[in-house]
């Protein structure tokens, strides 16, 4: 048995951690309701085209763009706010297993965890294209 | 059709969709990309995006019971997300490149193969098998609550998992998937971790996995906030509904029956692929 620290084993962190991710998506999900709502008051009755990909616009594709619209109520933008949210609760998760495997000093789930963050977070702060 | 009749009716089949995904532990975007490819005409990138998105719903919406169940592997699912999320950025940067008819295809075999492996079953039953020494020195061998009590398993042909993983991460992000079905594959036949164990900790892995991607489809406009909204609630209320029964479910019938849907939404897609209507 490996030694275990401040209290902290698997079962207890696995337990916090799913508490944490279900948070997180009703608060995106209550995010998106409202988005939506406000959204389909607006457009309800429009007649939407998903059949040509034109790909969305340039305020709907990265975080600061997000945040304006958000500013400016643009209900699709609100919308885009709480999947942008949704996105971010598996990245909170690995940070908290990162915190929770270093409070245990178990290095080599450390080295993992880490590994998969930077995965993350390259792809989500954009280093691919 | 209107916005408004739109959107309910994707609702529905979403919520449908996010129920079969949390109970066999697949994961809703293998129905979603074919319902709104196939039922709503919606071109392939944008219900990818829906779908990438909704798998996260899934994922991370079901894990708090999960948990509580004590069926997932947190070390197991942490070691393999390093192949997964890897796979999932060379899948998503694949995705933004190759021409839509050639995804669609892609999509519908990998749908006719779920099913086959579905339809396969699980194979035996983990027995008395030696402890793997990599497993104990990754601590990845662990119990689980069985009808008959606690229950110890020791984890197998690691190496093969993890490769297995990276191409199940590259099908995630190249499809907008979970691929719950070929990591349960990897975990339940390939590595000899019990099913439910196997399935509740795709489930947590699937999150991370399409989280990956996620940032390349958002940069790409793969997500547009009309359709992912409906797709997103309805999962995320599907997948509650369907975690509040796992534990009480058959597993085997409901991956036959499964099954039989899946291959069908795959020869949907093939056909629409070659006929030039995706």
């Amino acid at each position: 048995m490996q030694t275990r620290s401040f209290g902290w084993n698997d079962e207890k962190v696995e337990s916090a951690v799913g508490v944490l991710l279900q948070v997180g998506v009703f608060a995106s999900g209550a995010v998106v309701l409202a988005g939506g709502i406000l959204y389909l008051a607006l457009f309800g009755d429009s007649r939407p085209d998903y059949h040509d990909f034109v790909g969305e616009s340039a305020g709907l594709r990265s975080f600061h763009a997000v945040l304006r619209g958000v500013s400016h109520f643009d209900s699709q933008a609100i919308i885009q706010l709480g999947l942008l949210l949704l996105i971010a609760t598996p990245v909170v998760r690995v940070i908290f297993s990162l915190v929770a495997f270093w409070l245990q000093r178990d290095r080599i789930y450390v080295i993992f965890t880490s590994i998969v963050l930077a995965i993350l977070l390259y792809s989500l702060l954009g280093g691919v294209r | 059709m209107t916005n408004l009749l739109l959107v309910l009716l994707i609702w529905m089949g979403s919520l449908c969709g996010g129920l079969i995904g949390a109970l066999t532990g697949l994961g809703g975007g293998v129905v979603i990309v074919p319902l709104l490819v196939l039922v709503f005409g919606v071109d392939i990138r944008y219900a990818m995006g829906a779908s990438l998105i909704s798998v996260i719903a899934t994922s991370s919406g079901a894990a708090a019971a999960y948990v509580k169940e004590g069926f997932s592997n947190i070390r197991i699912g942490m070691f393999l997300e390093i192949a997964t999320t890897i796979g999932a950025l060379l899948g998503a940067s694949l995705a933004v490149r190759l021409p839509t008819v050639l995804i669609g295809g892609i999509f519908g075999g990998v749908l006719v193969v779920s099913a086959l492996l579905s339809l396969r079953g699980p194979g035996d039953p983990p027995g008395n098998e030696p402890p793997d020494p990599l497993a104990t020195r990754l601590k990845m061998d662990s119990t689980y609550p069985s009808l008959t009590g606690i229950k110890a398993y020791h984890v197998r042909r690691i190496p093969s998992g993890f490769g297995m993983m990276f191409g199940a991460g590259t099908l995630s992000g190249l499809l907008g998937i979970g691929s719950g079905a070929f990591k349960v594959l990897a975990m339940d036949q390939v590595m000899r971790i019990p099913f439910k164990v196997s399935t509740t900790t795709s489930n947590f892995m699937i999150g991370v996995t399409a989280a990956a991607s996620a940032g390349i489809y958002l940069r790409r406009g793969f997500i547009a906030p009309g359709l992912a909204m409906p797709v997103v609630l309805g999962v995320i209320i599907g997948s509650i509904i369907g975690t509040r029964v796992l534990v009480k479910t058959k597993t085997k019938w409901l991956r036959i029956v499964f099954s039989f849907v899946i291959a069908i939404l795959g020869m949907e897609m093939i056909y629409g692929a070659f006929t030039g209507k995706l």
